[in-house]
């Protein structure tokens, strides 16, 4: 029973992940039409805004300290971060250690101009062109993006922990009735999960409650008629693909406490977010909500011991197993609509 | 009709060829015109580096890379001399090998066998590489190794951990200074019942693969061998990158040791995960939870940041040991690149030194006479004190060092103590181990090539 | 001749001639010179050309004229080339009975994953591929690993005694084709020019012109035809009483066995399998390999695999001594500056030079290198206007 509650929990949490790319995925799918494989790379540039504003929290100037000495013997040199020398060392050291949370607000501005940038500069120009050409032209971006990174912050993942306050993990099983340490979840993916689901709800709400949203959605169904009805379709969509990068940047930006943040984790995600993307159903916003936390949850349950005694190996291929299964039973995925990208 | 032969563009190069129009058109006469594959016979010699330039492990490639700057710049006669100053033999004049200038070509592995060896092949057939080095992962290695061992030309592993490379996959072509999982788990085991006591319950989280395995069998085998339990161990996919749904679980087995046998991005990603929720803040069976990581790599621990912190584990080298050539190449390597080397780097180094001073010993450069000088070859000052390379499997014996975690760091590069250097006897095994392939296990035919 | 119309004869006849002159076209530098680091006409490199050639138009068939864009084709590729060294260890160490074996056996994985994955099209399709191709892969890597030798791959090894050879005792088997050995080569040597002309490349031309040739074949059929219609419309196609899946399926086994000759052709040249030929990435790499070259053109797909294994092959190789030794002849402070600019482009970035190249080519040449190519014939030859609709009718851009 605990081993079962344990698994729902991570599965949501690995869900929330799945899903929150996948939306911003489907969002830029459902509304331009354009596959676009360097989706995996915002969210990895999402990711490295938080490591670049730590790093900029951190920039120091060196002082020479006698008393100590380096590895090949000579005085050392110390490294004293600026914010120390504005806010006090108590101070700053606060802010380092908020840098996570704190680059949300640093991201989300960084993320929409990255969005209109490649709108307005690259993808606009893919409108009309196969959805193989936008496949290529996106990869290739994709790849020059996560070797621009490594150019500038090296092959290896970069520790960006969260705040102090949220190390350390929240006893389910006590707070159930449990017997405690049973059932334990880090206080961080716990607050990932909330952040998720109220990310989320926040698009289905804009999509659903705004006029905005309505034009969107009406441009989503019919583009035609809505640009026949004189409204800028357009700029509209261009918002859209801004917002849609600033969710992916997002995503990005909290999990780097989760998972060390490297070059290639866009790539690692990008298989896998397609992967929701199509059993959910292409174009579908539910659809590609629902695939995530339905993969999420039974990975999880793939990855108990007790289960990969009976099936070894199950754990590698589960993703792909459902996949397979639910497509060859749900011709569209999940909810997907006739006729888009079968032909 | 059946020579093979690979090229000798090594010889055009390097030789003045006068270019008197056509002629010269050689049908399979390689052998008589050549005693090996890619005999130097100008006034150079070309080693290849064969490191992983793109990939995870790029960085780890890098400092191989300089590593091997470091050591061709010191046999030219360059810099400080580094190792070569404290290196037991004294056959290196810093006058080249064999009083050729060393060159060098380099080519990306990208952590794939396939690409591997395609690089590889280049540089034996396009390049006329003597010798080929590097790596940063067993499948690379033994990949690699078997295709020396088809070309004639000497294999100088790289960074290779599991068991096969100088086990199972042996050849007679390929040398590996880096330790082995063996060897890590013999001489982690005492210091683990030493700190944690002999009564403890293991739970292990392991690659799905064949380094995770090999890691694996021996870190439980030589902690059963103490007295430890293994509750159970579980497989997890190389691809994953949040083990969450691994770690969860580990507290209800009733377990009360973690052992993570994954490396690179896999170990960041599980110690990370596992420190996140709490397990080393737990208390099971009376006992304070333990987190183990069997093989550590300093460049990659820079990656789990603090979490490293009183984690107990095993390395090839460290630049804080105090011996002589240790100090020496931390001296060298570091005036030239203003950090100090990883263990990657100082078994590369090593390995490029080994290789020429078995050139010079064996006086000339043909494969089969340099395995034999370095077979069963001892010597001392490249660190780690003093060394066997053995001639039954081509591996080298050599102390081990437990490491741990330092708190308190005084510096990025300073995340590892030392907290016992394991001496050879203690890591010594047979030939024909089980571990290491058995009884079937051989090293074939040393092969000279063309 | 030999059943083509003389364009398409032409064209074969080209590549006839372009394959097998490969080691002196490829060779084009002296020894000595700075330049050689450009020269790829050593054997191993145009092995995989002429390999990966097959691969890519094998896969260009199903893509090409079909339209379905299948994700997961390197699982071909990767069950291939297990057939095919098995068939070493264990049988015989001649490349021939490999090949085929590497043939069937990707032929039989081909209509098993065809015969499901076929129930859906678009990317519907491409994901069912792409599931099972990573399956294959995690497989392999891992569970497999009694079979598939896991992450060390399997490679031919001193105990193993194929039934139908005589090593001596300790002896490693070697790939031959009745007896002669896959890296027998014969050197020409011209000057400062060296120029091999290796057995196994021969091989592997000769396997990658006869793929050649069945291309155009089956470009040209009554079949081939089925299959364009399929891609343009295929409701249309099933009212008129046509039923597109046998069509597809076919199509799809014939590029599965394409990969699985493509396999079959790596292990014989270089004796070494492993599971990550089967990844994700070796998939898209041939999707890039022909798009780059050009999406449903017989030549495209050729180019586009020549294209990027030479840059993974010849660009990654180039490092910063290299660098400085060609720059040595400018001032010191601009060579340094020179070096700057273009180090990130090469050696270990050589990556980036790959995406900036997809981008470039997709932006500005959507019909890939085939494109690019007529481009540069036209703007040279203006008045054979007349010409053009021969090959424009095979640049149809996908979809």
């Amino acid at each position: 029973m605990e081993a079962i509650i344990l698994q729902i929990l991570n599965g949501l949490d690995k869900g929330s992940a799945y899903a929150l790319i996948a939306l911003g995925l489907t969002l830029i799918f459902g509304t331009l039409g354009v596959v676009n494989f360097a989706h995996g790379a915002l969210f990895m540039i999402g990711a490295f805004c938080a490591v670049t504003l730590s790093r900029i929290l951190t920039l120091s100037h060196t002082i020479i300290d006698e008393t100590k000495t380096d590895f090949l013997g000579n005085p050392a040199k110390v490294e004293v971060p600026y914010v120390h020398d504005i806010f006090g060392v108590a101070t700053g050291d606060a802010i380092i250690d908020w840098a996570v949370p704190l680059s949300i607000l640093f991201a989300i501005p960084v993320m929409m101009a990255v969005g209109f940038i490649m709108e307005r500069g690259l993808i606009k120009h893919f409108y009309t062109r196969p959805h193989a050409d936008q496949i290529l032209v996106t990869f290739g971006l994709a790849i020059v993006l996560q070797e621009v990174i490594k150019y500038f912050y090296g092959a290896n993942p970069i520790p960006t922990p969260a705040p102090q306050a949220f190390t350390g993990s929240f006893d389910f099983g006590a707070a159930l009735g449990f017997d405690p340490n049973l059932i334990i979840y880090p206080y961080w993916r716990i607050i990932y999960f909330v952040f998720a689901a109220l990310i989320i709800g926040a698009v289905f709400a804009f999509l659903q409650f705004t006029t905005f949203g309505m034009v969107v959605r009406a441009g989503m169904a019919d583009r035609e008629t809505v640009g026949l009805l004189g409204i800028n379709i357009d700029r509209r969509f261009t918002i859209m693909f801004g917002l849609a990068a600033a969710v992916a940047g997002l995503a990005g930006v909290m999990y780097t406490p989760i998972n060390s943040p490297n070059y290639h984790m866009g790539m690692d995600f990008l298989v896998l977010s397609f992967v929701v993307v199509v059993v959910g159903g292409m174009g579908s916003l539910p659809g590609a909500v629902l695939a995530g936390f339905l993969l999420g949850i039974l990975e999880s349950f793939a990855s108990m011991r007790e289960v990969l005694a009976i099936l070894p190996g199950l754990n590698q291929i589960i993703i792909y197993l459902v996949a397979i299964i639910i497509l060859l039973t749900r011709p569209r995925g999940l909810m997907g609509r006739k006729g888009v990208m079968e032909e | 009709m059946s020579k093979s032969n690979f090229t000798r563009r090594g010889l055009l190069k390097t030789s003045a060829v006068t270019g008197a129009g056509l002629a010269l058109p050689t049908i399979f006469t390689a052998q008589s015109a050549h005693a090996y594959t890619n005999e130097p016979t100008g006034s150079t010699v070309t080693l290849g580096f064969n490191v992983p330039q793109t990939g995870p492990y790029a960085d780890e490639g890098a400092d191989e890379l300089r590593a091997y700057q470091l050591a061709v710049e010191h046999l030219n006669g360059g810099g400080d001399g580094g190792m070569m100053n404290t290196f037991s033999s004294k056959a290196l004049q810093g006058n080249g090998i064999l009083g050729k200038k060393v060159e060098f070509v380099t080519g990306d592995t990208q952590t794939k066998s396939d690409a591997a060896r395609a690089s590889a092949k280049s540089m034996i057939e396009k390049d006329g590489a003597i010798m080929i080095t590097g790596g940063s992962s067993s499948g690379v290695a033994v990949a690699v190794q078997a295709l020396c061992q088809e070309a004639g030309v000497i294999f100088m592993a790289g960074l290779t951990h599991s068991n096969d490379t100088t086990g199972k996959d042996r050849k007679a072509n390929g040398f590996r200074h880096f330790f082995n999982s063996y060897m890590s788990g013999a001489a982690l085991a005492p210091v683990l019942a030493g700190a944690y006591g002999k009564d403890r319950k293991a739970y292990h989280l392991t690659a799905d693969y064949n380094w995770g395995y090999t890691t694996e069998e021996a870190v439980k085998a030589s902690t059963e061998a103490m007295g430890w339990e293994t509750v159970a161990a579980v497989k997890t996919p190389l691809t994953q990158t949040d083990f969450s749904s691994y770690i969860a679980p580990v507290l209800q087995s009733g377990a009360d040791t973690l052992v993570l046998n994954h490396y690179g991005g896999n170990m960041v990603n599980s110690l990370t995960n596992a420190v996140q929720f709490g397990l080393r803040d737990k208390q099971v069976n009376g006992k304070d939870f333990q987190i183990i990581v069997p093989l550590y790599s300093r460049l990659m621990a820079k990656g789990a940041g603090a979490n490293v912190k009183g984690i107990f584990g095993s390395t090839n080298w460290h630049w804080s040991l105090t011996d002589e050539g240790s100090k020496a190449f931390v001296k060298s390597f570091g005036t030239k690149y203003g950090f100090p080397p990883s263990q990657a780097a100082h078994t590369t180094y090593v390995q490029t030194l080994l290789y020429a001073d078995a050139c010079e010993r064996a006086g000339s450069f043909a494969p089969c006479a340099v395995a034999e000088a370095l077979e069963d070859y001892e010597f001392d000052g490249l660190g780690n004190g003093k060394t066997l390379y053995r001639g039954a499997d081509h591996q080298c014996f050599k102390d081990v060092l437990v490491v741990k975690g330092k708190e308190n760091p005084s510096s990025e590069f300073d995340l590892l103590e030392i907290v016992e250097v394991t001496p050879v006897e203690q890591v010594m095994y047979q030939p024909d181990h089980p571990q290491m392939g058995g009884a079937e296990a051989s090293l074939g035919t040393c092969n000279n090539g063309a | 001749m030999l059943g083509l119309e003389k364009k398409d004869f032409q064209l074969l006849l080209v590549v006839a001639g372009l394959t097998l002159l490969a080691p002196f076209i490829l060779n084009p530098f002296p020894e000595s010179s700075a330049m050689a680091q450009f020269n790829a006409g050593y054997p191993d490199l145009m092995q995989r050309f002429v390999i990966f050639g097959i691969f890519a138009i094998g896969f260009n068939i199903l893509f090409g004229l079909t339209g379905y864009l299948s994700f997961g084709h390197a699982a071909f590729l990767g069950v291939g080339s297990y057939g095919a060294i098995w068939m070493m260890k264990l049988v015989s160490l001649n490349v021939i009975p490999a090949i085929f074996m590497g043939i069937i056996v990707s032929g039989i994985f081909a209509v098993a994953v065809g015969f499901i994955t076929l129930r859906r099209s678009g990317i519907y399709f491409s994901i069912l591929t792409l599931a099972f191709a990573q399956m294959s892969y995690a497989l392999a890597y891992s569970v497999l690993t009694p079979i598939t030798g896991g992450e060390t791959g399997l490679q031919i090894k001193s105990t193993d005694r194929p039934l139908l050879s005589n090593l001596e005792e300790g002896e490693i088997g070697r790939a031959n084709l009745f007896g002669m050995d896959m890296r027998a080569s014969f050197e020409l040597n011209v000057g400062d020019w060296l120029f091999t002309f290796n057995a196994g490349y021969y091989i592997a031309a000769i396997a990658m012109l006869a793929s050649f040739y069945l291309a155009i074949r089956i470009f040209r059929s009554p079949f081939g035809m089925m299959l364009r219609a399929i891609k343009s419309n295929q409701t249309r196609m099933s009212y008129t009483g046509l039923n597109p899946r046998p069509h597809t399926l076919a199509a799809f086994v014939i590029s599965g066995m394409y990969a699985g000759l493509a396999g079959g052709l790596l292990v014989a040249m270089d004796t070494q399998v492993g599971p990550e030929r089967m990844f994700w990435t070796a998939s898209g790499e041939v999707v890039l390999m022909t798009i780059l070259g050009g999406v449903g053109t017989l030549i495209g797909p050729v180019l586009g695999a020549g294209a990027i294994k030479y840059m993974e092959n010849i660009l990654s190789k180039i490092n910063k001594d290299v660098l400085h030794q060609w720059f040595a002849f400018l001032p010191d402070g601009l060579e340094d500056f020179v070096i700057t600019i273009i180090y990130p482009f090469i050696g270990k970035g050589w990556h980036l030079t790959l995406g900036i190249i997809f981008m470039l080519v997709v932006i500005y040449l959507p019909g890939g290198l085939v494109e690019g190519g007529q481009r540069i014939a036209r703007a040279l030859s203006r008045k054979k206007t007349s010409d053009e609709d021969g090959p424009k009718a095979s640049t149809e851009p996908a979809e």
